[in-house]
């Protein structure tokens, strides 16, 4: 049975919390934004891009980011906001690459469109830049097989499916998420390990992708 | 008082065993809060509820209240009031006469946390204690420094700089200041009289005591009657609703006896409801307010909420968090709580607030929607569980330096 084929390693389950700190930088309006984007550390990168991710647990909604979110719905540059939004997060490997992008759209935009520069928001309403600390911890759920690994995948928490799949990748910069790195390299699956790696975790809620990671499991079995 | 248990078929299973597991890693550090009051106002409300379960998860907090005179917390009062940008003649002595005090405190406060949290400025002078002995400092800062008095805050800021962090409840409030800033967003507890489930006689009985019938839709605003709540915005924009729908209004809060202007607004906007019976002027006796409100918002169709200023505005937390379809201003607090169009309306204005109320009131499944989302969002966000978690997490982040922590 495929399911309870031992693993060369286990696979232990880590949860991630996360603190936010202030930075004291905040845009009134698009110049400001960028000139800090370029220079705030990348742990606010990372907590910008992946708030909306780790916010919604139930909730489906298409992510966005803070910045499209404040661009277009704040400032009112719904043309920005929009390529803003449009980012595709999954594509990157690490949030120096994703500041690039980031960085690359708003200048582009504001070569094109030169009204954009003449926009600024009313005070209380300016973007302030936050930092985001993670502490992981691992938890007691430890997986051998692809049963036990399928089981433990159902009752841990949503903060630790938040942390194999989208912090192990991007901010730990692992080559893909810790769920499709095991089931290679322990369990010898390349073809489930792919099928999961292959999912844009970042257009589903985290019930959501839990869901949609388990019916992947349960098929396979 | 309610066991951390208790909070489990609320937040789920997963929640308490993490708040458990990082508690954990607190075993054998002591914490110790100090603040100036052990009875009345918000700090000293969220202490009674979260020492005893922080002690319950195994964290060894303690709390301890400075004494002061009379004198003293006039002094006080007069230094939070202009650290909230209210104008206040200060003069020169009261500088003087509060390091002198301050030196009294400093001297009957013993000092024996290893990580010590100095609750609003009445005891922040405690800091002049600290020493190279490794013991961790953090001013926590409940009110808004955003647009303090200048003066003011140069005054305390020799203070605060001496702490190894400040923690502050939203962006807004905060200051650019050269050392590690916090942000922990108040919350609301889901088992206290004022949010907790109640049954629908208790709901009738309320409503029945204050003259509303279930008859037609009914909006409320909970607050005091105070200028910056708006209630005279309210019953503007309450006026333009009835235009098109058949409603009623409920305005509701307590009698705040030590706000003399409360009586000038309350008879403003009595004037202004020119005897409308569909308008329902509610004072609360404050030894029935918890029960009263959470049974009122739960018969409301729409909460409003048409602040001009606000600080956080938790009273909107405690409206989602009854799955109601919320309409309020875009200040304070509010935006963080309120996702616009996902988690509830904001608006900014008399027209754009009626307007809101009207949408809700003719989408009565645009209305469920936004009020289930929003009940999720303070699920997530803003019950004291998150709470709880976020100070576990500060505890060992000043133990710590770099943004990404295995413990």
């Amino acid at each position: 049975m495929r399911t309870r084929l031992k693993a060369t390693e286990p696979f232990v389950f880590h949860t991630r919390f996360n603190l936010q700190e202030l930075t004291g930088l905040k845009a009134a309006n698009i110049d400001q934004l960028l000139r800090h984007i370029k220079k705030v550390p990348s742990s606010s990168i990372y907590h910008h891009t992946h708030r909306f991710a780790e916010k919604h647990h139930r909730l489906s909604l298409v992510s966005s980011n803070d910045f499209a979110y404040w661009v277009g719905e704040i400032l009112g540059d719904g043309m920005l906001g929009e390529k803003l939004a449009g980012i595709d997060t999954v594509r990157f490997r690490t949030i120096h690459d994703l500041r690039e992008a980031i960085v690359g759209t708003i200048e582009r935009h504001l070569d094109e469109e030169r009204g954009s520069r003449r926009m600024f928001v009313y005070h209380g309403a300016e973007f302030y830049f936050v930092k985001s600390t993670s502490v992981i911890l691992s938890t007691r759920y430890t997986a051998c097989t692809l049963e036990e690994f399928t089981r433990l995948l159902k009752k841990v928490s949503t903060n630790s499916i938040y942390f194999h799949v989208f912090e192990a990748r991007l901010r730990l910069e692992k080559r893909t998420n810790d769920f499709s790195y095991w089931l290679e390299s322990s369990l010898g699956d390349t073809e489930l390990a792919d099928r999961i790696s292959r999912l844009d975790p970042y257009i589903y809620s985290l019930e959501g992708l839990r869901k949609k990671i388990i019916g992947l499991l349960e098929k396979r079995a | 008082m309610a066991s951390i248990k208790d909070y489990r078929p609320i937040v789920g299973r997963s929640v308490i065993e993490e708040l458990e597991l990082l508690a954990a890693h607190l075993k054998g550090v002591v914490v110790q809060n100090i603040n100036s009051t052990a009875v009345g106002g918000g700090v000293a409300e969220i202490l009674t509820r979260f020492i005893p379960l922080l002690r319950e998860l195994g964290v060894d907090a303690r709390w301890d209240v400075i004494k002061g005179d009379r004198r003293f917390f006039e002094v006080t009062k007069k230094f939070h009031n202009a650290l909230h940008g209210r104008e206040e003649e200060i003069p020169d002595g009261i500088y003087e006469f509060f390091l002198n005090e301050g030196a009294r405190i400093i001297d009957e406060t013993d000092i024996y946390g290893d990580i010590v949290v100095v609750h609003d400025p009445q005891p922040i002078m405690l800091v002049r204690k600290k020493r190279r002995d490794g013991k961790k400092w953090v001013w926590r800062c409940h009110v808004d420094i955003a647009h303090a008095d200048k003066r003011v805050f140069a005054f305390l800021k020799q203070f605060i700089m001496k702490y190894d962090g400040v923690i502050f409840s939203s962006p807004l409030f905060s200051r650019r200041l050269a050392l590690r800033q916090f942000l922990i967003s108040p919350s609301i507890d889901p088992l206290s009289d004022k949010n907790k489930e109640i049954p629908q006689e208790t709901i009738d009985s309320v409503l029945k005591k204050y003259g509303v019938k279930r008859d037609k839709p009914v909006i409320t605003q909970v607050s005091r009657f105070d200028y910056l709540k708006d209630p005279v915005g309210v019953i503007d924009a309450f006026n333009l609703v009835k235009k098109y729908n058949d409603c009623q209004l409920v305005l509701a809060g307590n009698s705040a006896a030590d706000d003399p202007e409360s009586d000038k607004v309350l008879s403003e906007v009595r004037e202004k409801a020119c005897r409308d019976p569909d308008i329902h002027i509610l004072l609360i006796p404050p030894e029935q307010n918890d029960i009263d409100i959470n049974a009122l918002q739960r018969a409301s169709t729409v909460i409003i909420q048409k602040s001009i200023r606000e600080g956080f505005g938790l009273v909107v937390s405690e409206a989602l968090w009854k799955a109601k379809p919320v309409v309020a201003s875009a200040v304070g607090g509010i935006p963080l709580q309120v996702e616009h169009q996902r988690g509830g309306l904001l608006c900014r204005s008399v027209e754009g607030s009626a307007r809101a109320v009207r949408q809700l009131l003719n989408n009565p499944e645009y209305a469920g929607w936004l009020g289930r989302n929003g009940k999720e969002h303070i699920r997530q966000n803003f019950l004291l569980t998150r709470h709880l978690r976020d100070y576990m997490l500060l505890f060992i982040a000043l133990y710590h330096g770099e943004d990404i922590i295995h413990l």
